[in-house]
């Protein structure tokens, strides 16, 4: 009865996989919808009712992860962390870091916190930022 | 005061395909596969440490009534149950190689930090676990920004 769920989701996992190991690469939804066996257009709602994202926001949130960890630890500037994270307009990646993490890349360096290092499986998943759905709405004043 | 683990558990979707994959690819060993009645006992160990298994149980009734079952095979389905195990090796890459050739899906590539080698891989079912290869000697947490490993 459930099995047709459980075949989706593992699907969509796999789809979601390629984006956390990819995430440098140019990876469209052509490209997800073929690891995941469906359509763009059901990639892109399936993904979304599973993990309560679109492919393409999850996508951005791996991206600005990455980049928030390569501002914390390294010295390379925005530009080139920017490329390495798989974004290819720096105007792109400052809009969309701002959009996900309230303050702009260099901000964020700057007052980037002393995360001690565990072992980074954990680090990647609980100082990844929320998605919008997640965060909380910002006060309309 | 507590002395060793002995047992962990994981949930499978099926357990034919469990020891397929957990045996049949990773290389443990049945430890015990036993038809209790109720149900079906199947722990695994890494091979010579029979001192820890892990049990590869399917949920279901009466353990769990239904819905609550379809609830974890949605879990387990979404990779959202947590990981499995650390498993370590001599010689990652060629672990991760030979896994490779076996067909396993892998997450992560292996990937040099300050505590080891490690990668990441899935059971058939999306359940994750991890392979590494620890570093030699003491280990020295980096301070930040001195991570010189791409610590993805």
């Amino acid at each position: 009865m459930s099995r047709a769920v459980e075949d989706s989701n593992r699907r969509m996992l796999r789809a979601r996989d390629a984006m956390d190991r990819d995430y440098a690469k140019p990876l469209d939804i052509a490209t997800l919808a073929r690891i995941a066996y469906v359509s763009d257009a059901h990639l892109i709602r399936t993904f979304r009712a599973t993990f309560g994202e679109t492919p393409h926001r999850y996508l951005q949130r791996r991206r600005v992860e990455r980049a928030m960890f390569l501002l914390r630890e390294t010295d390379r500037d925005v530009t080139e962390i920017c490329l390495d994270v798989g974004f290819t307009s720096l105007g792109t990646f400052g809009r969309t870091f701002h959009e996900i993490v309230g303050e702009s890349p260099t901000t964020y360096r700057k007052r980037a916190a002393d995360l001690r290092a565990v072992p980074a499986c954990f680090t990647r998943a609980w100082t990844r930022p929320s998605s919008f759905g997640e965060a909380r709405p910002r006060s309309v004043d | 005061m507590l002395k060793q683990i002995t047992h962990s558990q994981v949930y499978v979707l099926d357990q034919d395909d469990a020891l397929e994959f957990y045996v049949g690819k990773l290389g443990l060993e049945v430890n015990t596969d036993a038809d209790l009645g109720f149900m079906r006992w199947l722990t695994v160990n890494v091979p010579g440490e029979p001192d820890h298994q892990i049990l590869l149980e399917r949920p279901g009734p009466p353990a769990h009534d239904e819905a609550t079952a379809e609830q974890i095979r949605e879990l387990v389905t979404k990779g959202a149950m947590g990981a499995v195990a650390i498993f370590t090796v001599d010689d990652i890459h060629k672990t991760y190689q030979e896994l490779l050739g076996k067909g396993v899906e892998f997450t992560e590539e292996p990937t040099e930090r300050f505590y080891g080698t490690d990668c990441g891989l899935r059971d058939p079912f999306g359940n994750h676990l991890r392979i590494g290869q620890p570093a030699e000697g003491p280990i020295e947490v980096p301070a930040p920004g001195q991570v010189a490993a791409e610590n993805s």
